[in-house]
């Protein structure tokens, strides 16, 4: 049963079509991977998908629902979330009030009772933090809760990206690049999140570029080129893929690859 | 509790606010004194809203004065023409300023950055011509006398009296704006400062939050003119003018973008600032004007976000050293 469906999604900008005819579904516990060369379009499929920007064609669905054109806050609240590839972190804020920030859809909003800061305010503060704290030490950052997030590490604040995103309790999670630019210890770190998410029954939507990351956490691969798909499947047959291989790394690449 | 969170904590904000308001009349050498404070703190109440706004949500208004206007308005004509007592007619000039916010802030907060300057700008324009031109109700430029405000029978006059009484408004205004900072409302007004699109896809309603602290900002400016008009006893329509309006947005950036204390120092430097200068006569705006470039040049974060790194700068060297 698949719980986030995109089917036939376009866009273009001017004349470059960003994403042409794109389906994909993710499974409630797994891991599907969208891997293609820059500018495939993959970052704009996520837009797509999680509503920054309003699709030319195509449809979402999210737990059988038709959301296509919902506004990112709406999708957000029937489960969907998501990290960005240009890190988007709330950098004034502490680490912690960065996944409290998070918890928005978690919590009782009123803003009489803010203003006042009236015991429930209080009590429903501490809950909120404790979870942040959760979160944060679930990706390794329990120390640097009250670090500014602006002098935090690029590493540091690609997990806390995931922190945040995991705040709301998503169903659906679009990761971005999360190990881009990351070390191979930082990276071996993701893969532990990446995979325990999904545990959790998490429908895990990844884009890459570490193809042994990839290869290794994928429960399925979809391989984009040019906006267009260009395979699906499990990272055995697009593995295998001779489209893949002459596409993705050029065919002089092609025999490495095959044996990658 | 670690120096640098008691530093931090809104109780440490609020004791020092309070110790002050208490505390200077003892330094006070004549009552003329009392007079200029309860400026500041009428300024600083006013700031402190346009803080929420500026500081938090990281939204510019350049019209704020307008309702700062209407709330002087309000108590001036509300009593004169339509027979409301002067402490009803702040309340309605605060509704109807929170109001006009909401209608008006839904399309223009759709702006941003310099584009948003200039409507909000148009705003407070609009109010100063309204205010100026309908004389019937306002004694056009000239202005109009306001009624005493009389609570309880209480008649509420005489420069300490005000002194007290904007002071303890003041607090009011402090505390609320402490309390909002950490909770849900406050952490989607600094989410959506710092990335827009973050905050939308962990489900902030950003342009529900803008509009929100949009009114918030709006009522304090307004009651801040109210108690200006009520003091004064007399209102002109400068005070919802251009250079009203860039006075309240250079005391919070003076004082330190989205420090509630820093709106309130903001607020006592551009108020004490030319009385202070009267000495330098013909040159007062000048030297006015040098310092202001002085202080942004040498303090960039504002004063009080300045000192406060600063002074923790110094804590983490003594311990560890
Ligand atoms: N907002 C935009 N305006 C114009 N062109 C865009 C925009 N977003 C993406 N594109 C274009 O769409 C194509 C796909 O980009 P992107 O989705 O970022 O690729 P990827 O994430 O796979 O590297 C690129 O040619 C890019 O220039
Ligand atoms: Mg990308």
């Amino acid at each position: 049963m698949s719980l986030l469906v995109a089917q036939d999604l376009g866009i273009a900008f001017g004349g470059v079509v960003a994403v042409d005819g794109v389906s994909f579904s993710a499974a409630p516990g797994q891991v599907l991977s969208i891997i293609g060369p820059n500018g495939a379009g993959k970052t704009t499929l996520f837009n797509l998908v999680s509503g920054l920007y309003r699709a030319r064609r195509g449809r979402v669905t999210l737990n059988g629902e038709d959301v296509t054109g919902a506004q990112p806050q709406v999708l957000a609240a029937k489960g969907l979330s998501r990290t960005f590839q240009n890190l988007q972190v709330f950098g004034r804020m502490t680490a912690c009030e960065n996944v409290m920030a998070g918890r928005h859809l978690r919590e009782r909003r009123s803003l009489a009772a803010d203003l006042f800061r009236l015991p429930a305010v209080r009590r429903q503060n501490r809950e909120t933090r404790a979870a942040a704290e959760e979160l944060l030490a679930f990706v390794r950052l329990g120390e640097r809760g009250d670090t500014p997030a602006g002098a935090l590490p690029y590493g540091a604040l690609k997990r806390l990206e995931i922190a945040r995103a995991l705040a709301p309790e998503p169903k659906a999670l679009l990761l971005d690049e999360p190990a881009a630019g990351c070390n191979a210890v930082e990276t071996t770190e993701i893969d532990r999140l990446i995979r325990a998410v999904a545990d959790r029954g998490v429908a895990v939507v990844l884009v890459e570029h570490d193809m042994k990351l990839v290869m290794k956490i994928s429960d399925r691969i979809l391989v984009l080129d040019g906006g267009r798909p260009l395979a699906e499947g499990t990272p055995a047959e697009v593995r295998a893929n001779p489209d893949v291989i002459r596409a993705y790394l050029g065919p002089q690449h092609g025999r490495e690859a095959a044996h990658a | 509790m670690q120096m640098r969170a008691v530093l931090a904590s809104r109780f440490f904000s609020l004791f020092v606010l309070a110790a002050m308001i208490g505390l200077l009349p003892l330094a006070f050498p004549s009552g003329y004194y009392f007079r200029v404070a309860a400026l500041v703190w009428i300024s600083a109440l006013a700031a402190i809203g346009l803080n929420i706004l500026m500081g938090q949500a990281g939204q510019v208004s350049l019209g704020h004065a307008g309702f700062f206007g209407i709330g002087a308005y309000a108590v001036a004509i509300g009593p004169a023409h339509l027979g409301v007592p002067p402490w009803a007619a702040l309340v309605l000039g605060a509704a109807l300023s929170g109001i006009l916010a909401l209608v008006i802030g839904k399309p223009v907060l759709r702006l941003r950055g310099h584009y948003l300057a200039i409507a909000t700008l148009g705003l407070g324009v609009l109010v100063a011509i309204v205010l100026t031109n309908e004389s019937r109700w306002t004694g056009g430029p000239d202005g109009m006398p306001v009624q005493r405000l009389v609570l309880f029978g209480w008649r509420v006059a005489g420069a300490e009296t005000w002194y007290w009484v904007s002071g303890a408004v003041l607090l009011l205004g402090t505390w609320l704006a402490l309390n909002l900072t950490d909770t849900p409302t406050g952490r989607a007004l600094r989410a959506l400062h710092d990335s827009e699109v973050a905050a939308r896809v962990v489900g902030i309603d950003v342009a529900a939050y803008k509009l929100r602290a949009f009114v918030i900002a709006a009522v304090y400016a307004s009651v801040a003119g109210s108690l200006l008009a009520l003091m004064n006893s007399f209102i002109t329509p400068d005070q919802a003018g251009f250079l009203h309006s860039v006075e309240l947005v250079t005391m919070v950036v003076v004082g330190g973008l989205g420090s509630v204390l820093g709106a309130i120092v903001g607020a006592a430097v551009l108020v004490t600032l030319p009385q202070l200068l009267t000495v330098f006569r013909e040159y007062e705006h000048l030297v006015l004007g040098l310092l202001i470039m002085l202080f942004m040049i040498f303090l960039r974060e504002g004063i009080v976000p300045s000192l406060r790194a600063i002074f923790a700068a110094r804590l983490r060297t003594r311990a560890a050293g």
